[in-house]
């Protein structure tokens, strides 16, 4: 009997600790394809960040450090530069990525510095219970923002992919969803690509995925997946937004 | 050997580098500029990494991910910056991973000034930052001591899975003295194998999982109880001080660092009038020499410490002399430093 489909070998058989109907699975899920189709296990080293994802370690059956919070591209550095023959990522989520960890994801892209770096954007902060994050949406009513995110004292959400593509050092940013099978298809590619970039010496690439938190939003994993389409993609368009192989530079 | 004049920041940096050390993280802050100049002029002469981060936050970061990947690493930086660094080092320490930290102290609290400062002391023998934790904390007097104990605190490091801290003042890093290196032939020696280090996983043994993360109590506690034990055995083995004419003093002065060299030569001046006076100078700094201060309050009728700060050492010294004799301090605190004839005064009051 031909075997038709296998779980990815870069996965471990850790049960995942997300809750149900978020998408963080099928994000791991797509990131060790890449590793396998890269061939890379035995050379890959992961970071975790501080958040949902901080037992990433645990899923990912490669080397893993665990991050202190927003500094997996710091550590991240520290390993490349230390190992560059190896391929070094980083899986964060929007706190981690967008608000404390700011200095640093600005800086490695500006540096070129050769790792990949799955930022999952889910609007708000998961591990802590629900609080706002630097990509909530204006109105969006978190627990630390019960009246909905106010523009005037909070400003608007950061689009961290279109401000990645400006700098010289990325070679690859794009943003992708996973809210439907057709999206999780360009998700795999894009991340697939991210990979490839830092294999092929290009500089730093970054994948944003729009992810879901049902159990912070207050909705069904299904209703999630629908505002994922109708409030977040509007504000967060789908897209490549700079790809050095492209040759736009 | 040949002796060299040298700048105690880039004996320092010399130092690491004959020590094995490829990769340095830091980030500007005077006084201790020259550390990272050496290091981005020497390491792509030696094949190494340097890289100027971001800030204190990331540069102790990336220490930690080339740590976690098996590196000889070292990072340094003065007071404001040390306090930037301190999760990154709770974490090190959390996570058991050997780096070196210098830190050439400058005066505080806060901006303070860039004159030389011994008031780091609490930061760096407590921990420093969050948890239960203590690192090795060496303290040089002297530049060419500052070399010995550079190329010992890497060894530490890795001996122990800890963060070690080079702890010297502003005098120190600034100062000019001879010093005899190393040569390479000696010290290009290949640090341990490290079978804990996250370098890729070929399926033959465990994973690496460079962590400080335990969510269930009872294994954080293990955690706790293996590193408590990791710095009893510390404390047995890595105590070290120098005693000076202790064995007839009526007096003995604790000193580190620059003020031991201040409070030597007024011991000198004290000792040609008839006064008993000697000195107990710690080297490590934590683990604290307690042992040669609890004998000596045996046959002193009582101890001065002096320090380049408000009084912290001072309660280490307390501690050891447990009531038995009065325990005097004198410091200058905000970079101003005592003259021996300052010390001198004291000694004499204190007799």
């Amino acid at each position: 009997m031909a075997v038709v489909f296998e779980k990815s070998r870069s996965l471990t058989d850790e049960i995942l600790t997300y809750c149900p109907g978020c998408t963080h699975g099928i994000i791991h899920r797509l990131v060790a394809e890449a590793i396998d189709d890269l061939g890379a296990q035995s050379s890959t080293i992961g970071v975790a960040p501080v958040g949902c994802a901080v037992f990433a370690y645990n899923f990912f059956a490669v080397d893993m450090m665990q991050a202190a919070h927003g500094r997996a591209p710091a550590v991240a550095t520290g390993i490349k530069r230390a190992l560059p023959d190896r391929i070094v990522f980083t899986y964060q989520g929007d706190g981690d990525l967008a608000s404390i960890g700011m200095a640093e994801i600005m800086h490695a892209a500006a540096r070129g510095e050769k790792i990949t770096t799955i930022f999952v954007n889910n609007a708000i902060y998961g591990m802590t219970g629900g609080q706002m994050a630097p990509t909530t949406l204006v109105g969006q009513v978190t627990t630390t923002s019960p009246y909905g995110r106010k523009e005037e004292l909070c400003g608007k959400p950061i689009r961290m992919s279109e401000i990645i593509a400006q700098m010289d050092g990325t070679a690859y940013a794009a943003r992708v969803s996973v809210h439907d099978p057709r999206h999780v298809m360009e998700a795999k590619k894009a991340i697939r690509r991210a990979f490839e970039a830092q294999r092929g010496g290009e500089g730093f690439a970054m994948v944003e995925v729009l992810s879901t938190c049902p159990t912070n939003w207050g909705m069904t994993p299904i209703e999630a997946l629908k505002w994922v389409a109708t409030d977040m993609i509007p504000y967060y368009p789908l897209g490549v937004y700079k790809d050095s192989s492209k040759g736009a530079a | 050997m040949a002796k060299l004049l040298m700048k105690g920041n880039e004996a320092i940096a010399e130092a690491a580098i004959r020590a094995g050390c490829r990769c340095f993280f830091g980030y500007p802050i005077t006084p201790q500029n020259q550390i990272p100049e050496y290091m981005s002029k020497r390491m792509p002469q030696v094949g190494g990494t340097f890289l100027q981060a971001e800030s204190e936050v990331s540069a102790i970061n990336m220490v930690y991910g080339a740590s976690g990947a098996g590196a000889r690493v070292m990072t340094s930086s003065s007071g404001p910056g040390v306090s930037l660094k301190q999760e990154g080092i709770s974490y090190l320490a959390g996570a058991q991973l050997p780096c070196v930290i210098v830190n050439i102290m400058r005066g505080g609290p806060g901006l303070g000034s860039i004159q030389p400062s011994q008031g780091d002391y609490y930061q760096a023998t407590r921990g420093g930052g969050h948890g239960d934790y203590r690192l090795p904390v060496l303290a040089p007097s002297s530049v060419g001591e500052a070399v010995e104990l550079t190329r010992k605190a890497f060894d530490l490091a890795d001996k122990y899975r800890t963060p070690v801290i080079v702890l010297g003042d502003g005098m120190i890093g600034q100062m000019m003295e001879p010093v005899e290196l190393p040569d390479d032939g000696e010290s290009a020696r290949e640090p341990e194998s490290k079978p804990w280090a996250a370098r890729g996983w070929d399926g033959s043994s465990p994973r690496a999982i460079i962590n400080s993360l335990y969510i269930d109590p009872s294994v954080l506690e293990q955690h706790n109880l293996a590193l408590q034990r990791k710095f009893a055995e510390i404390e047995k083995a890595e105590t070290s001080f120098a005693s000076e004419r202790v064995e007839d003093a009526d007096l003995v002065i604790a000193a580190y660092g620059t003020m031991a060299r201040i409070a030597r030569s007024a011991i000198r001046m004290a000792r040609a009038e008839g006064l008993k006076v000697g000195m107990i100078r710690p080297v490590t700094l934590w683990p604290f020499p307690s042992e040669p201060f609890a004998q000596a309050a045996r046959t002193a009728k009582a101890f001065l410490t002096v320090e380049m700060s408000a009084g912290q050492m001072v309660d280490d010294v307390r501690l050891a002399v447990a009531g038995r004799k009065p325990v005097h301090f004198y410091g200058r605190t905000g970079g101003m430093v005592p003259t021996v004839r300052d010390v001198l005064s004291r000694i004499k009051e204190a007799v």
